[in-house]
């Protein structure tokens, strides 16, 4: 059903992925282990056509930006992941003709039923995010599951029942949680880091959140570069001059 | 947005279909059984072949083409699974019509046919506009003037085909169509220039400090994968849009000596106007079809922001 489920009651689930800019290293693990996990799970194939050839095309659910933002010293350059954000009102699903994209009422996850979907992409000109990639080989649209088959998978072991993207982060920029319920790690993080929506003028309420880049700190009181180039005392003494003579003759 | 051929073909042939098809039935609700059946087959057949083959072009572009059926089951919420309903429920009143209108039945019953026929025929061209200008994603399909093109458009390409039918029937000098035709030109022309002056004025909403919600001003120094993907090729089409000026010039042009035209064939009449008017059918699709396209390549993707765009 495209008709979305009411998620305004308190308490309402509502998994996604907080994303810290601050530590991510765009070293691309996230967005490797998504497309391995998902080639064989609930979104199996993620096709790939031509990929080694002159210009490869293929399906992923999740991919690595790298921008430039920021002013004066804070300018800096950062990696950006990009995969669905689990709105609580997206176009995508209300747009679809057959009822095959759908959010989930139990956890809010925004699903595509490949078994319905009649690849007509309309769903992917709705989504602001670029979240939807239409598999041509297989003929319908992939995206996030939000590892549906790992998360609630007891086959797996409990610290793996996280999604793929979050277990292989290195550098732990990933989180997962309950975004319905302020009292969640991922909640309090969002809390404590100031963390924000993605396009939130649109109003298609994201779930997922971005953790801004720490400002540059100003307490840290570097080491004046001049110090370290004296040698012991500047006293005048004939031991610092000898020594700032031979420092200068042998510079 | 890319411009894929068989939604273009979609819209503009099931536009001019559904156009015409609304102005056989107004025609047989005012003036009841067809003047000759002969007409009234060959018109009722062009109007559902171009309906039914719009239709079917349409899911030329689905990764499965086999289970269109399911598009019927979401109009609570979905403007193109409400298109394909309206459409499906408009060959109802549309087949009753036309073999009472060809074959000649009570008067009554032609002119609620016809008139169920022609008001079924323009619901199912705004839902289709309806798609397009119902996506928060693109602004230029947002315009308030969208939805109307849409339908003076499909009306014009009506009108243009029952007139070259009238006059290849030898009917080149009926007032009513005459007029109706060189209003329906002349009023699609202008919607159009409204549309075009509008976009054209339209600020950008949204910036790739938005988007991306760092703020200020945001550049890209590396994009996510080697070559395109389906994301830039499916809303990052902008192959044409230098060309838009002149193409916008070329489809006005075509439209003027279109009009112009029907004017010559309905004034004159004569052994000349089935052949002005046919041509005037000709210049009209061309320029349906350049419309329809620069629709398309014309509208920027939010989605853009996140690949370099600084401002959509």
């Amino acid at each position: 059903m495209t008709t979305l489920p009411d998620t305004s009651k308190p308490g309402q689930k509502k998994l996604g992925l907080v994303i810290d800019l601050d530590t991510c290293v765009g070293c691309q693990a996230c967005a490797t282990s998504c497309k391995e996990w998902n080639t064989q799970g609930y979104s199996a194939p993620l096709t790939d056509i031509d990929p080694y050839g002159p210009d490869p095309v293929g399906a992923w659910l999740n991919r690595i930006h790298g921008y430039e933002a920021g002013e004066g010293e804070n300018r800096r350059a950062l990696h950006f992941p990009r995969s669905c954000l689990h709105c609580e009102t997206p176009a995508c699903v209300t747009v679809c003709p057959t009822g095959a994209s759908y959010k989930r009422a139990e956890d809010g996850i925004v699903l595509v039923n490949p078994d319905t979907c009649i690849g007509c992409k309309l769903c992917s000109w709705a989504c602001p995010y670029g979240a939807r990639e239409y598999d041509a080989d297989d003929g319908v649209m992939k995206k996030c599951t939000l590892c549906v088959d790992r998360i609630y998978n007891e086959n797996l072991e409990p610290e793996d029942r996280k999604p793929a993207c979050v277990r292989a982060c290195p550098t732990g920029a990933r989180h997962f949680g309950d975004l319905g319920d302020p009292n969640s790690d991922v909640s309090q993080l969002v809390a404590e880091r100031g963390g924000f929506d993605l396009l939130p003028q649109m109003d298609y309420k994201p779930v997922n959140k971005y953790l801004p880049p720490r400002p540059r700190r100003s307490d840290a009181n570097p080491v004046p570069a001049a110090k370290l180039e004296t040698v012991g005392k500047a006293d005048g003494s004939v031991t610092e001059r000898f020594f700032s003579w031979l420092d200068k003759a042998l510079s | 947005m890319h411009p894929a051929y068989s939604v273009i073909l979609f819209t503009t042939a099931s536009g001019a279909g559904y156009g015409l098809l609304a102005l056989l039935g107004l025609t047989g609700a005012s003036h009841g059984a067809a003047s000759s059946s002969a007409f009234g087959a060959t018109s009722m057949v062009l109007a559902l072949g171009l309906i039914t083959a719009g239709l079917l072009s349409s899911t030329f572009h689905l990764g499965h083409p086999e289970r269109a059926w399911r598009a019927f089951s979401q109009w609570r919420t979905s403007w193109l699974s409400r298109e394909g309903v309206a459409a499906v429920i408009t060959y109802v009143p549309a087949c009753i019509f036309g073999l009472l209108w060809v074959f000649g039945g009570n008067e009554t019953l032609i002119a609620i046919a016809g008139y169920l026929t022609a008001l079924m025929a323009m619901i199912t061209v705004f839902t289709t506009a309806m798609i397009y200008a119902s996506l928060p994603t693109m602004r230029q399909w947002r315009h308030f003037m969208a939805v109307p093109v849409y339908i003076l458009f499909a009306l014009a390409t009506g009108a243009v085909l029952l007139f070259a039918l009238a006059a290849l029937f030898g009917r080149s000098g009926i007032p009513a169509l005459g007029v109706i035709t060189i209003v329906g030109l002349g009023l699609a022309g202008l919607a159009k220039i409204v549309y075009w002056a509008g976009i054209d004025r339209m600020k950008p909403k949204y910036t790739m400090g938005d988007a991306t919600g760092l703020g200020g001003t945001v550049r890209q120094w590396e994009v996510p994968h080697t070559s395109e993907n389906f994301v830039q090729r499916e809303m990052g089409f902008r192959v044409a849009r230098k060309h838009a000026a002149k193409l916008r010039m070329i489809c006005l042009a075509l439209l003027a000596a279109s009009l112009l035209a029907v004017w010559a064939a309905f004034s004159m009449g004569g052994a000349l106007a089935p052949v002005l008017a046919v041509a005037a059918a000709v210049l009209t699709a061309v320029a349906v079809v350049t419309e329809r396209w620069l629709f398309f390549a014309q509208a920027k993707h939010v989605v853009m922001l996140f690949y370099g765009e600084q401002a959509v």
